[in-house]
């Protein structure tokens, strides 16, 4: 039960929902004979298997506030929404919805593409349960908030995809719900489109009317809601303040992505190194950077035996925040001593684009003498890259290049920055400001 | 059920329009437009008269042949082509049943009832034909054909609803009833009269096929002279037609939460 369900009204109620889809892959000519023939028919539609997209979820939503529903993709946020939109039935417990609902959760499905934008706008309308008269009254500020006056006129298959949505969204905003629900459509037009979008919806909380939004902006749960809901694997794993659940929520996530790309990294090691480099796919041999794809190879004298991406206090990671203290350690193996060897590590992005690499030979240290077991550190002051997925290659080589042993793009590590600016290397900087110009800076947007 | 048939009323307006829709939207970019509603049933009523006029001339001696086969296939028609497109109309309209909330049962009902307007839209043309070959029926007959209409729609929409919900489940029927109605038009007294000498063996099928009775109807008001025989048939075909709906629409009701999972 929600915390705020005793002191007011519930727009929306779910009591103790499972919704279990069935599926029904299976079915071929054979069965639809055996219907007929045998009447089986009621047996026959019984589903081939079931997925169970939410299980014993219970929330509430008073009426005038606004909700966020977060969690990853299927873990059954869509499934809700569709539950209260009464689109589906739930399984069983019990949904109960107070006042008119409108979801912009398809926008413009209706739509017929053959037929104008005029004609489109008075048909969606009445689907979503106006009446001829009331499309009338509003026809004028639904065109002008769709932007469309000049288009109008024109069927909508000519529409682009962002007119299309822009047109349904004006007509499912102004249908006047007293609960709307929105399923991740903030990106259905250019910026100014949005913040016009997100107008609407503060208006509509000020005019006291219930919001139940369905997104992976956290931000936007962040500012806009008064609660937030998190649902996880079709339950209901927290719900009360924003910030709180939506930390949680992100803690949840980076846990998860580290226990992914530790489980990608130890495949990547199990692989033993072949001889030769392997074959560059043809399409990227016009990319220079991309010298070769990702794999393992030497003529193994001296070979890696492990790789670790340690924070600062030396625990392995897979995802370090902007500006973290990094150390890489490589751990070699040399069962005959060698005199002529080099360290190499690289850093590349997502899409292969070197960041920055370097050896023991680049930066003047002169090899001695490698043997038996012996660990190399890599300490990184601070990592400033903008976030994002980066690869790492390492290497132990020949003073002129032959490998030994070569990691490329085997070992993966995420950066995560509460600014989403774009490019590969953050360098450290401050703005400032003077003469005639005034900024502030903004609250938090995550 | 009794519920949901109740609403349905106050989706008439919604009704209304997607009729409009489909209308519009079914001959935008062609040339001629609207008059297709006109020059489909032409063009069907030269091949058929051409065909069992000249090809495979027909055994009894029906004059005028062409105007004897508009008053068939004209409601057979509107019958065969609401068939066809209601059975795929919730797969086709999947992104409805799916993503908003949208009384399923409106698809099927609209693949009928804008089958019927072309239907209504032909009438004029069949009207022309019996003043051309001076076959001005009965008044009294005139008052029966509403009716007839009528029980066609009821008819036919109960058939619709039926395959609508069933073909979600089996697409193969799609696949089926174009085959089920080619057999069915030629097994319905519609190119031929039902009293054709030779055909004495088959009556009692006839009897037991519901569109029977309907052509026989329209044959009898708009094409022969005398009385309306058929009336007491119709008129229980009315009676089992409006029960044969509400099974119909118990059935789809009842299968109607899986419809957004399956299409």
């Amino acid at each position: 039960m929600s915390a705020t369900s005793g002191r007011a009204t519930p727009a929306i109620e779910l009591a103790g929902v499972t919704k279990i889809y069935r599926r029904y892959d299976r079915r071929h000519f054979s069965t639809l004979k055996s219907a007929l023939l045998q009447r089986s028919l009621a047996r026959d539609l019984r589903p081939d298997e079931t997925f169970t997209a939410l299980s014993d979820v219970s929330f509430s939503v008073p009426v005038g506030s606004t909700v966020g529903v977060i969690g990853r993709n299927g873990s059954g946020k869509s499934t809700a929404l569709k539950l209260v939109a009464g689109i589906t039935k739930p399984t069983s417990g019990t949904v109960a919805v107070r006042g008119r609902v409108s979801a912009l959760i398809e926008l413009g499905a209706g739509f017929h593409p053959e037929i104008s934008g005029r004609e489109n706008v008075y048909i969606n309308g009445i689907m979503l349960g106006l009446t001829k008269r009331q499309v009338e009254e509003r026809f004028d500020a639904i065109v002008d908030f769709a932007e469309l006056r000049d288009f109008i006129e024109e069927p909508v298959k000519t529409y682009s995809s962002g007119m299309y949505m822009r047109l349904g969204f004006a007509v499912a905003i102004h249908v006047d719900p007293d609960v709307l629900l929105v399923d991740e459509v903030l990106a259905v037009g250019d910026e100014a489109f949005t913040h016009k979008c997100l107008d609407k919806f503060a208006e509509f909380k000020r005019r006291g009317r219930t919001t139940l939004l369905v997104t992976h902006t956290l931000g936007l749960v962040e500012r806009f809601c008064d609660e937030a809901i998190w649902l996880d694997a079709g339950r209901k794993r927290a719900e009360g303040l924003p910030k709180r659940v939506i930390d949680a929520y992100v803690g949840d996530v980076q846990k998860q992505e580290e226990r992914f790309l530790a489980a990608a990294d130890s495949t990547a090691r199990q692989e033993p190194p072949a001889p030769e480099p392997p074959p560059v796919p043809a399409a990227s041999g016009s990319v220079e950077t991309s010298k070769s794809a990702e794999g393992r190879w030497g003529s193994g004298p001296v070979q890696i035996v492990d790789v670790a991406i340690l924070n600062r206090d030396g625990q392995p990671v897979h995802v370090c925040q902007y500006g973290d203290a990094l150390t890489i350690r490589i751990a070699v193996r040399t069962p005959k001593p060698v005199e002529d060897f080099a360290f190499g590590i690289a850093i590349s992005g997502a899409d292969g684009q070197l960041v920055f690499g370097t050896n023991t030979e680049i930066e003047r240290l002169e090899a001695v003498s490698l043997s038996g077991d012996a660990e190399v550190r890599v300490e990184i002051d601070a990592i400033d890259l903008v976030e994002g997925t980066y690869k790492l290659d390492v290497a132990v080589h020949t003073r002129d290049g032959a490998p030994y042993d070569y990691h490329r793009l085997l070992h993966t590590f995420r950066v995560k920055s509460a600014i989403k600016d774009v490019g590969l290397y953050r360098p450290r900087h401050r703005w400032v400001f003077s003469g005639g110009v005034t900024i502030h800076a903004r609250p938090d947007d995550r | 059920m009794w519920h949901n048939l109740a609403r349905l009323v106050r989706y008439r307006g919604l009704i209304q329009s997607l009729v409009a829709r489909e209308l519009k939207a079914r001959y935008r970019g062609s040339v001629l437009g609207f008059f297709w509603s006109f020059i489909n049933p032409l063009i069907l009523l030269t091949i058929y008269s051409v065909v069992f006029a000249t090809f495979l001339p027909n055994r009894s001696v029906i004059e005028p042949y062409a105007l004897f086969l508009f008053c068939g296939i004209l409601p057979w028609t509107w019958f065969s082509a609401s068939l066809n497109e209601a059975s795929t109309s919730l797969v086709a309209g999947a992104n409805l049943i799916r993503k908003v909330m949208f009384p399923a049962e409106v698809l099927p009902l609209v693949s009928v009832l804008s089958n019927m307007v072309h239907f209504l839209l032909g009438l004029p043309i069949l009207a022309g034909f019996l003043l051309y070959f001076e076959h001005t029926p009965d008044l009294a007959d005139l008052f029966w054909f509403p009716v007839v209409v009528v029980i066609q729609l009821v008819f036919t929409a109960g058939l619709a609803l039926l395959l609508a919900a069933l073909t979600t489940f089996f697409r193969d029927i799609r696949d089926l009833l174009s085959h089920i109605l080619t057999f069915w038009f030629f097994a319905t007294p519609i190119i031929y009269p039902w009293n054709q000498p030779g055909l004495e063996p088959y009556q009692t099928w006839f009897k037991w096929n519901p569109f029977t009775h309907l052509a026989v109807s329209y044959q009898e008001l708009l094409f022969f002279d005398g009385p309306f025989g058929q009336l007491r048939w119709v008129l229980l075909l009315g009676a089992l037609s409006i029960v044969w709906f509400l099974i119909a629409y118990w059935v789809f009701d009842r299968l109607r939460d899986s419809y957004a999972e399956v299409v």
